[in-house]
């Protein structure tokens, strides 16, 4: 009844472009950035700050990275976390070398050294695909995860391998609270998300729909193929290196290259698909439910079966639970959870009329 | 010169032992198109089954775990379960997705490594599990006399059981009705079903002799290096065999599994000291890219046209 577009004209093309046509989305969005961005650093405590919403931001703009190569220009990988650890220890040895290295700048020069990484694992793309491409994907995965441990230089000859972040200073101020630290990752995420829209929303965005549908089609009517997919590769990695240096510095704080295993870029694979395989909001979804998914389930299934199954117990399920449902969405909703927010709101439109 | 010929040998005979993944691969892939990621998940599933099956019947029929009646018994329940898990797949997984793209087919073999390795560890717990098939893992006194060249008796047994796997393969896909429906549905599914062959039969017989290769491999690995969680990384080095091999055809996964193998092991050897050593972990992979970009369908892969 509240949610109806009549009325409400557009005079101008930049009217009709707009990411959110509708008043009523407008107003909703405008709402939610206020919750997340104000309300919740206010009144949210440590542990849901630290354990749950900080991650789940990190993620998402790595899922978003993913989403643009593999949602968006149809290229698969299986190397995501590695790219993220080039962003992180990018971002650490920036702010070690240099002296008086901005966070800010240091983190888009992380940014920008994945997205030179991506580019050169990309290349490969312009002569394999499909299969073939994934699995040269991991080839990335493997190689820069064992560079990064093999030479010392990178982790500043750190023994075991593992890095403290620097703390985060920016104009002065220092964000060592949980709160400021919420913030700063929110920012900077929204800030990105809005430009990962506006980009797929582009004629760089179309290109890269093009190209995911069908190359060869593509490339016959016009578009640059070598263009198109190394720039997928280093916007993707691009992103995905930010979200790696935010893991380092507003997350967790101390990193070790093995944390960035395979493991995790098929947790990043996985919030793609849940979430909506060519979608940005579907990454936020997808991301929030990966990352709440093990802590609800570990409070669930004790409750339910009781303490006596011990972690072992809990742990295979997790993974018997994340790889059905898996399955499950594939089969039953392709799109993601993206796609039944959009059912939803059509089905919003016409309430309470059945048509 | 000695030391090269041991290293040469060491790493063909392991390379036959990835082969021996690949060729699970290969099977479904050729057979359904789907490209069967869990099939590292499916060797560690069915080496955990076989050993735990061993173990139970050990201690519930209160025989000699080593005798070869609870080996084979326990070898049995093992395939037969490897049955069940590839026919539960087909109809769980594979049907409702027939007709979507090969990406998601691969992305729901993903997600069903996940739920195998969940599966398996749940049955059977995650202890490392030594599994002894009563080769002892030494070298062959003759050679070692004679030519002074360490192969282990063990590698040569895992290559020959390889070697009777491919055999065993080639004369039921060359000579066997089933054989000749499943080449039928490898190289036209709808020419397939229009001339009467049952695709989802054929899709089961596929992932169940997947199985069966699945469980020698899982024996052999680990009998080698303890059934533990780890076979499933072992198990993804048959990913580069495999883009080395093309993914669609069985000499192919042989002769991949031996460039892979031999040239790691080399490079480990030769390369490893002057980088700091443990590049086995990637070489492969960059070997198997290397390759692809000069042929992009693998070595004996079909070559793909792209049409509009």
């Amino acid at each position: 009844m509240l949610y109806r577009e009549a009325g409400q004209f557009k005079a101008t093309y930049a009217e009709d472009s707009q990411i959110f046509p509708i008043r009523q989305d407008k107003i909703g969005f405008w709402l939610l950035m206020l919750v997340f961005g104000a309300a919740v650093p206010l009144l949210a405590n440590e542990y849901w700050l630290k354990a749950i919403l900080i991650p789940v931001l990190i993620f998402s703009l790595a899922a978003i990275g993913l989403n643009i190569l593999t949602g968006y220009a149809g290229q698969l990988s299986l190397g995501s976390a590695a790219f993220m650890a080039v962003g992180a220890f990018a971002a650490y040895n920036f702010i070690l070398r240099i002296e008086g290295m901005p966070f800010l700048v240091a983190l888009v020069l992380a940014g920008l050294t994945a997205a030179l990484v991506g580019i050169l694992f990309g290349l490969p793309s312009l002569r394999i695909k499909g299969f073939y491409l994934a699995v040269a994907t991991l080839a990335a995965q493997f190689f820069i995860v064992w560079a990064l441990v093999k030479f010392p230089w990178f982790s500043n000859n750190s023994s075991s391998g593992v890095v403290t972040a620097q703390d985060v200073t920016i104009l002065g101020y220092t964000f060592a609270t949980p709160e400021a630290k919420y913030v700063l990752t929110f920012l900077i995420v929204a800030f990105m998300a809005l430009l990962a829209k506006n980009m797929v929303r582009s004629s760089t965005g179309r290109a890269w729909m093009a190209v995911r549908d069908m190359d060869v089609a593509a490339q016959v009517i016009g578009f640059r193929l070598m263009r198109t997919k190394l720039l997928a590769f280093a916007v993707s990695s691009f992103y995905c290196g930010v979200a790696g240096a935010l893991y380092a510095y507003t997350y967790i704080g101390t990193v070790e290259p093995e944390g960035f295993n395979l493991d995790l870029s098929f947790k990043i694979l996985f919030m793609i698909i849940i979430g909506g395989v060519g979608s940005i909001m579907g990454s936020f979804l997808g991301a929030a439910f990966i990352v709440l998914l093990p802590i609800f389930l570990d409070n669930l299934v004790p409750a339910i079966f009781g303490d006596s199954l011990g972690a072992g117990f809990v742990s295979n399920f997790q993974l018997i639970v994340f790889g059905g449902l898996i399955i499950f969405f594939l089969i039953v909703e392709p799109h993601g959870l993206a796609r039944l927010w959009q059912i939803a709101k059509e089905k919003l439109r016409l309430w309470p009329f059945p048509h | 010169m000695q030391f090269f010929i041991e290293v040469l040998i060491g790493g063909l005979l392991s390379g036959v032992m990835y082969a021996l993944v690949a060729l699970g691969f290969v099977l479904i892939y050729k057979a359904s198109g789907v490209f069967n990621f869990a099939q590292g998940a499916m060797v560690f599933f069915a080496a955990l089954t076989f050993v735990g099956f061993k173990e139970m019947l050990a201690k519930h029929l209160g025989m000699d775990a080593d005798s070869s009646m609870v080996f084979w018994l326990s070898f049995l329940l093992a395939f037969i379960s490897m049955i069940v898990l590839g026919i539960a797949t087909e109809r769980i997984v594979l049907r409702p997705l027939v007709n979507q793209p090969h990406i998601t087919l691969f992305m729901a073999t993903i997600g069903l490594t996940y739920v195998i390795e969940g599966l398996a560890q749940m049955a059977w717990g995650a202890n490392v599990r030594g599994l002894d098939l009563g080769i002892v893992d030494e070298p062959i006194a003759w050679l070692m006399d004679n030519y002074e060249i360490g192969v282990s008796k063990f590698d040569l047994f895992a290559a020959g059981v390889a070697a009777s796997l491919v055999g065993l393969l080639a004369l039921l896909f060359q000579y066997t009705k089933v054989g000749r429906a499943l080449r039928a549905v490898a190289d036209d599914h709808q020419a397939a079903l229009s001339i009467g062959i049952p695709l989802q039969t054929i899709w089961r017989v596929v992932w169940a002799v997947a199985g069966f290769v699945a469980l020698v491999a899982g024996m052999i690995w680990g009998a080698r290096n303890g059934v533990q969680f780890a076979l499933t990384f072992t198990a993804l080095k048959a990913l580069p065999v495999l883009i080395l091999g093309g993914f669609t055809s069985v000499p192919g996964a042989i002769v991949g599994g031996l460039i892979i193998g031999a040239s790691e092991k080399l490079a480990e050897v030769y390369v490893g000291p002057f980088v700091g050593g443990g590049i086995e972990g990637w070489f492969p992979y960059m070997l198997a890219l290397a390759f692809l970009l000069v042929r992009p369908e693998g070595l004996f892969g079909e070559k793909h046209i792209d049409r509009v």
